[in-house]
């Protein structure tokens, strides 16, 4: 279980993050929702500390990231994987070596089982035969698949994705849907998504949680949230222009 | 008043923590450098980069630079009929100041800048983040390896600088502008001591030192927008020029 309390986070005297609570349950996916700009990214890269807080704690298992040294941090790290907004692969290598590198840097795995291990996981995610490629001669969805793969590639306990589908058409975004989905079914991994793409990320969700100046202002299992009475909440999942959120 | 010390107070704090910082990155490039995984195969890429595909420019600039001193330093010389020094001035000038300081520029501008832009790249696409994501360190994957091949790619680029600068010095000096090629090469051996060739490796092993800190410093902590990639590079190749021209100053005055 991850529990994020009281976290604050200022950048340049901009208070982004005003002490967030939030609880997110093993095996469960909880998508965060939340105006741009309210600090989901923020929020989200604390969670494996690619970001410290100016104040507050994240427990892993029990353990407060924040406190600990590099080497623990580390060992906490490779718990997680991570699917960043523009995949964020490495542009110097093919596909297949991207979904490779964390196998090479992390475990003893020989060439042939690593073959094996990138192969299973690029054709999980509908790229198999595609590994040749860099990252420049790919789309933005099949970037999405490929930092996919690479993520899960080393089995993470919990996953990490930052707007899965910004940027891709509808039909692309809900593939990259339907994969998460297919994906946590298959590893049983705790994810975090944070996202606006309304209503279809609720659909893979168990929980949901939304992000408004600064704090969790309505958390509950899906079915409930989106029968909050809360205006804030009623006026983002009803994409409504009038109500208490300034639009413009 | 008080306004006005404050913001050259506050200008002094930031500009000290700064210099703190890169050299705190530099110490941990160091660092990582000696922790396993030794990571040979990308000291060899980066060398590489820095040292095969900076050669081109290294060599023609080298040719030129030597050329225009054989041409330069037979007219001055001709006025005191001293022109069968031509070879121990073209051989001191070259390889204690002109290949360390031009060879540093070359590969600033072609390789430093590079460096700057590409990391800058990824910490603006979040390849950084990506791994140390994967607990990997980005300082111990990007920088260090850099910094070695740097270290070790610099003085031969200096030293392919320096002969071919002699030569081309000879090119003009002897075979277009008559002077013996004996007294050439016999000036610049009678001349040239082994100080004068440690002097100019000391200073090209520094360069190659300061070229790869500065630009994987500018580019590692680019600033995470579209912009910041230009900046960390335009940013990087000033203070490079900058610190090149400052560091020679100070190493000359030292060793002569």
């Amino acid at each position: 279980m991850i529990r994020v309390i009281d976290l604050h986070k200022s950048f340049g005297g901009h208070e982004v993050l005003k002490g967030i609570n939030l609880e997110l349950d093993t095996g469960k996916i909880t998508t965060i929702i939340g105006g741009s700009g309210s600090g989901k990214t923020v929020l989200l890269k604390h969670l494996n500390a690619l970001l410290l807080p100016d104040r507050g704690s994240i427990l892993v298992d029990g353990q407060d990231i924040i406190e600990l040294g590099q080497k623990k941090l580390n060992e906490i790290r490779r718990k997680f994987g991570v699917l960043f907004q523009g995949a964020a692969l490495l542009d110097s290598m093919t596909l297949y070596d991207n979904v490779a590198f964390p196998l090479r840097e992390k475990t003893k795995l020989n060439e042939s089982e690593i073959q094996k291990k990138v192969e299973e996981n690029l054709a999980q995610v509908g790229l198999a035969g595609m590994g040749y490629k860099f990252p420049a001669e790919v789309s933005g969805g099949m970037k999405k698949r490929a930092g996919l793969a690479r993520a899960l590639v080393t089995a993470p306990e919990i996953m990490l994705f930052d707007e899965p589908t910004t940027g891709l058409d509808p039909l692309l975004g809900k593939s990259i849907h339907q994969l998460i989905q297919k994906m946590h079914a298959a590893f049983k991994f705790t994810g975090v998504i944070v996202s606006h793409d309304i209503p279809e990320v609720f659909k893979i969700s168990d929980q949901v949680a939304m992000l408004a100046n600064g704090v969790i202002i309505e958390v509950g299992a899906t079915a409930e949230f989106l029968n909050s009475s809360n205006p804030i909440v009623r006026q983002f999942i009803q994409v409504e222009t009038e109500g208490p959120i300034a639009v413009l | 008043m008080t306004f006005l010390i404050g913001q050259i107070g506050r200008y002094a704090i930031e500009q000290t923590a700064g210099m703190g910082r890169t050299f705190l990155f530099l110490l941990s490039a160091f660092a990582w450098a000696c922790r396993p995984p030794t990571r040979l195969r990308l000291i060899i890429h980066h060398i590489r980069t820095i040292g095969v595909e900076s050669l081109s420019v290294v060599i023609l600039s080298g040719v030129f630079t030597g050329m225009v001193m054989g041409l330069q330093g037979y007219y001055s010389l001709r006025k005191f009929n001293a022109e069968n020094f031509l070879g121990s001035a073209v051989a001191l000038g070259i390889l204690r100041e002109l290949g360390p300081v031009l060879s540093a520029f070359m590969v600033t501008g072609r390789t430093g800048s590079a460096m700057a832009a590409e990391l800058g790249s990824m910490r603006v696409s979040e390849q950084i983040d990506a791994l140390y994501s994967m607990a990997i360190n980005p300082i111990q994957y990007l920088v260090s390896p850099r910094i070695i091949a740097g270290l070790i790619s610099m003085p031969l680029l200096t030293a392919i600088f320096d002969v071919v600068a002699i030569y081309g010095a000879y090119v003009v000096g002897v075979q277009l502008l008559g002077v013996s090629s004996g007294s050439y090469f016999a000036g610049m051996e009678l001349s040239v001591v082994f100080k004068d060739v440690l002097s100019g490796f000391l200073k090209s092993v520094s360069f190659g030192l300061i070229i790869t800190w500065i630009c994987c410093y500018k580019g590692f902590n680019a600033p995470p927008m579209a912009t910041g990639v230009g900046q960390a590079t335009t940013e990087s190749v000033v203070a490079c020029f900058v610190m090149i021209l400052v560091w020679n100053y100070f190493m000359t005055s030292v060793m002569l």
